[in-house]
């Protein structure tokens, strides 16, 4: 049991975490609270893909002259890193133009529930 | 420089004033150096250490971003104007695309560091120098756009 | 409605949850994804990457020669996503408003 807890505890917080992000978009009326709930999605996928490359034994992805090249054990994959760095900034850049959306939103119906927006936009 | 700041932005919000505490002035003043000095750090420490473009060019944009936060919008003009932001991110994309056609134009593929022309160092060095000169270009880009997305989001 | 949301949410954490403990555990080196060799008998990228990343560009750091040498167009598009997407946010913004 205790192994289990310790393989599978950051995978079970994650999907947990990733519902919740899908709650706050499904479930949640105001478009700000949306923009959150991406947010939340986003950043838990990345999480997984980090945790998904973690191996026993291994460490950062710098050349140490003192292990060398020769075992690949002792060094983790670079590549999901590197897909999760630009992951990340383009996270960023998605959630300003997302909130850029909802200030204009805002601006042109003084309101962001989704309801009240809907009744306004007729 | 608040002259031409009423000038660039055509209202002023309570966002874009500068704070009223004197310690939160001061101090923010103290840290944004040694933030933007990090930043230049981990930028230029990219090929050693855990780093690099991405993460530099966020690091020198928080550095600025303390400071509008603080000062205010107009007060921190001089540090970064905000007419200046869009230009750089676009000079930085132009760095980057202008390395792989220079290396089309002298003979290889698209961002081929091989034929920069450099011809005093040996080829894998070359690729070093090519990975710098890019990094670059991406520091510029990412660090200019946070700032100019801050600047549009208050409505400067 | 929201009943009906809210089972829709629960059924699928527990399809995660399911599919999640089915994956082999945090760190075991003997998972599909951690090997150095392919089913098919090569060394797979990571191992490439690893081995000769110092040899073709002098950096010790393994992920900024992936980034910016063996993966340097991917990161051209993402720099262009993010110039995109600061221009995206001063369109929206400034509509309708004229800047000297």
């Amino acid at each position: 049991m205790l192994e289990f807890i310790q393989g599978y505890y950051a995978y079970i917080f994650l999907a947990t975490a990733f519902t919740i992000g899908l709650y706050g978009m499904m479930v949640k009326q105001n478009l700000m609270k949306k923009v959150l709930g991406m947010s939340i999605v986003a950043a838990t996928t990345i999480m997984f893909w980090i945790v998904g490359a973690y191996k026993e034994g291994a460490g950062v992805t710098v050349l140490d002259p003192r292990i060398g090249v020769e075992d690949p054990g002792m060094y983790l994959n670079p590549l999901p890193h590197t897909l999760m760095l630009t992951a990340i900034v383009v996270a960023v850049v998605t959630l300003g133009v997302a909130l850029a959306l909802l200030i204009g939103i805002y601006r042109e119906y003084k309101t962001l529930d989704e309801p009240t927006l809907l009744e306004r936009m007729k | 420089m608040s002259t031409t700041n009423t000038e660039l932005c055509s209202k002023e919000s309570s966002m874009m004033a500068p704070t009223e505490s004197p310690i939160v002035h001061l101090a923010s003043r103290g840290i944004s150096p040694v933030i933007l000095l990090v930043g230049m750090y981990v930028f230029f420490h990219g090929h050693y250490s855990p780093g690099g473009g991405f993460q530099g060019g966020v690091l020198l944009a928080a550095a600025i971003l303390l400071l509008r936060l603080s000062l205010g919008t107009s007060l921190s003009q001089p540090v970064m104007p905000s007419w200046i932001t869009l230009r750089l991110s676009a000079l930085g994309a132009l760095i980057f695309a202008g390395i792989g056609l220079l290396s089309i134009l002298l003979g290889g593929n698209f961002l081929d560091y091989h034929y920069l022309p450099m011809p005093w160092l040996e080829p894998a060095y070359l690729r070093y120098y090519g990975i710098l000169l890019v990094e670059v270009g991406v520091t510029i880009t990412v660090m200019t756009t946070l700032v100019a997305i801050y600047d549009d989001l208050l409505g400067c | 409605m929201k009943t009906l949301q809210y089972l829709l949410l629960l059924t699928f954490l527990g399809i995660l949850i399911v599919a999640v403990t089915n994956l082999p555990p945090r760190g075991d080196v003997t998972a599909p994804v951690h090997q150095h060799v392919n089913p098919a008998g090569t060394i797979v990228a990571g191992t490439y990457f690893i081995q000769h990343a110092y040899e073709d560009a002098r950096t010790p750091n393994m992920l900024t020669v992936v980034l910016a040498d063996y993966r340097a167009f991917d990161t051209l598009g993402e720099v262009i996503v993010v110039f995109a997407g600061g221009l995206a946010c001063f369109f929206i913004l400034n509509r309708g408003r004229r800047k000297p």
